[in-house]
């Protein structure tokens, strides 16, 4: 079976600065894949090109059609989502409007059950649906943001450094229903600072350093790696 | 000076005011979207007001031409864009909505003015020409440079204003034009005479915003726009196209111009550059709003409009100097209490 996402030989530059290089990966259905790596690797730099922000040379092809052509809002019809790492919600909107906004592309009377979902995977959301996105805490942030993206219906959903500058009881939280998302039919691509928590939850697992993945393979596999477990899991404040 | 006088400068400056307050809407709209400063939104009142005078005169307006030569120009920009990827629904939606449309619309206008038509199909053809034309313009003039920056986007909008007015000229002449009452009569109440003209322009003003305020409350497309407006990158990952935002908020400035235009030219001989000086009344009103506040855009129309008419009374040679210098001591107010800001990247 080919891969949902499948990323060949992708570079990705700043005017003259290559800030990714050569880069291949893939994600496959129902499947957790991490990327890890210190500040400044790319690995947001990766994810902002694979949406279409930043332009890619190389191939990319999501459930079996190549992207280039396409712009950030096809790729997201697609079932391509986004959560950056800065959330880009509608703060002066209030929590249920940017829910129902996240299913623009959707039919109508999808976008109800998905909010349902929604609701259910973020419970306080719920509670907050009047509450204007601007006054919510870090944490219902983040969980509005990903629950915009799931309003979407997404297949794959890639999320850049969820659990940064939150609380480790949300974190946790939010690894959880990363999870749940998995059993769910969705599979993500999920970028972290937090090396330990992404090997433990994912699949597949990438380590980029410098624009380069230098190495892959299963996450059990990654995280038993001496090299990755001195940078990234013994001392991993140091690098963040 | 008595209580008459007064109440009478207080109500012309309402009625204008009111006329303001719509424009400066649609540019704080149009900005919030697109970052465009709309200088044409002056054209459009010129257009909606003198297409509205010349159809009720049994002239053919030279807009409607202009529209199907836009929307020609808008079927090409489409078709070079999608070139590598052209398929049979796209062609025909963009032929349809640009080509087809403005060239049905050219043959009713043409059909219609030879039957001296009734107040209302006037307005109604008016404000589709114009539609069409602001639609067409986005297309054509802003929608290739979405991606530039503000100062980019000003000077486009510099040009497209020259361009409209040196066209406003060859379609309308130099000679200003009237046109007829949207509502005739009028009644008194105690010292004050209603025309039902300026009542008309109170109810559509009034009808117009309570209907934008439900668009933007209510409905799915009225918040994507608000959404472009608060987060382009945001709206982006959410499926919205910021070209479809873009459309919408030229579609209800071109529309709102219009409107402005036919409410004003049967209480004002209007000539084909008078759109100019009207849209910059409603920017300073957007200016005081920071173009982004709607509620202090909307009072800032009526406080420009009042600052008008007691000015045209007491000073009538420095009136538009009077209302334009509102806009030093706003400006002095706001760079003092705004922090610096950095252009927002896409």
């Amino acid at each position: 079976m080919s891969a949902l996402l499948s990323v060949a030989d992708a570079h990705v530059a700043y005017g003259k600065v290559e800030a990714v290089r050569s880069v291949s990966l893939e994600v496959g259905a129902n499947q957790i894949v991490t990327i890890v790596g210190a500040n400044g690797a790319g690995k947001t730099t990766l994810l902002s090109a694979i949406i279409g922000i930043l332009p890619l040379k190389g191939r990319v092809t999501f459930a079996g059609q190549d992207l280039a052509r396409l712009d950030i809002e096809d790729r997201v019809a697609m079932g391509l989502g986004l959560v950056p790492e800065h959330r880009e919600l509608f703060v002066t909107m209030n929590v249920e409007d940017n829910l129902e906004l996240g299913a623009f592309r959707i039919e109508k009377r999808k976008a109800k059950a998905s909010m349902e979902h929604v609701y259910t995977l973020f419970p306080r959301l719920k509670e907050r649906r009047k509450q204007l996105a601007g006054t919510l805490s870090g944490g219902e942030q983040q969980m509005l943001a990903m629950g915009r993206a799931l309003m979407g219906a997404p297949k794959l959903l890639m999320l850049d450094e969820p659990s940064l500058g939150l609380a480790p009881i949300i974190v946790a939280d939010i690894f959880r229903i990363v999870g749940e998302l998995r059993a769910a039919g969705v599979s993500v691509l999920l970028v972290e600072q937090n090396a330990q928590a992404a090997l433990k939850i994912a699949d597949q697992a990438y380590v980029m350093e410098l624009g380069e993945f230098v190495l892959s393979g299963k996450a059990s596999d990654v995280a038993a790696n001496e090299r990755v477990a001195a940078s990234y899991l013994g001392f991993q404040h140091e690098g963040a | 000076m008595n209580t008459t006088i007064m109440l009478f400068l207080v109500q012309d400056g309402i009625t204008n005011g009111a006329i303001y307050a719509l424009l400066g809407l649609a540019l704080v709209l149009v900005f919030a979207v697109t970052r465009v400063i709309l200088i044409p939104q002056g054209e459009f009142v010129t257009y909606g007001a003198l297409t509205y005078a010349s159809l009720a005169a049994g002239q053919m307006p030279g807009t409607a031409k202009l529209a199907l030569a836009l929307g020609i120009g808008a079927f090409a920009f489409d078709m070079v864009v999608a070139r590598k990827a052209l398929h049979l629904r796209l062609v025909m939606r963009s032929f349809l909505t640009n080509i087809v449309l403005p060239a049905i619309v050219l043959a009713l206008t043409s059909y219609v003015v030879a039957q001296k038509p009734p107040v209302a199909i006037c307005i109604a053809l008016s404000l589709v020409i114009v539609a069409m034309i602001g639609l067409f313009l986005y297309r054509v003039a802003f929608q290739p440079l979405a991606h530039t920056s503000v100062l980019v986007l000003l000077i486009a909008s510099v040009g497209v204003h020259l361009a409209l007015q040196g066209m406003g000229l060859l379609f309308f002449g130099a000679e200003g034009q009237r046109g007829p009452a949207v509502l005739s009569g009028s009644f008194t109440a105690g010292a004050l005479r209603f025309t039902g003209q300026s009542i008309t322009v109170y109810g559509i003003t009034i009808a117009f915003i309570v209907g934008l305020w439900l668009f933007f409350g209510l409905t799915l497309y009225g918040k994507a726009l608000r959404a472009t407006a608060v987060n382009r990158l945001g709206a982006r990952l959410a499926g919205i196209r910021t070209t479809l935002s873009g459309q919408i908020a030229f579609l209800l400035a071109s529309v709102i111009g219009a409107l402005s235009g036919i409410m004003i030219v049967p209480i004002t001989t209007l000539y084909y550059d008078s759109g100019f000086l009207i849209g910059l009344k409603g920017f300073v009103a957007a200016i005081i709003g920071g173009l982004v506040s709607y509620p202090l855009t909307a009072i800032a129309a009526l406080v420009v409009g009042i600052v008008e008419a007691f000015s045209s009374f007491y000073a009538s040679n420095y009136k538009e100097v009077i209302v334009f210098m509102l806009l030093i001591p706003v400006l002095l107010l706001r760079s003092l209490a705004a922090p610096a800001v950095e252009e927002e990247k896409d």
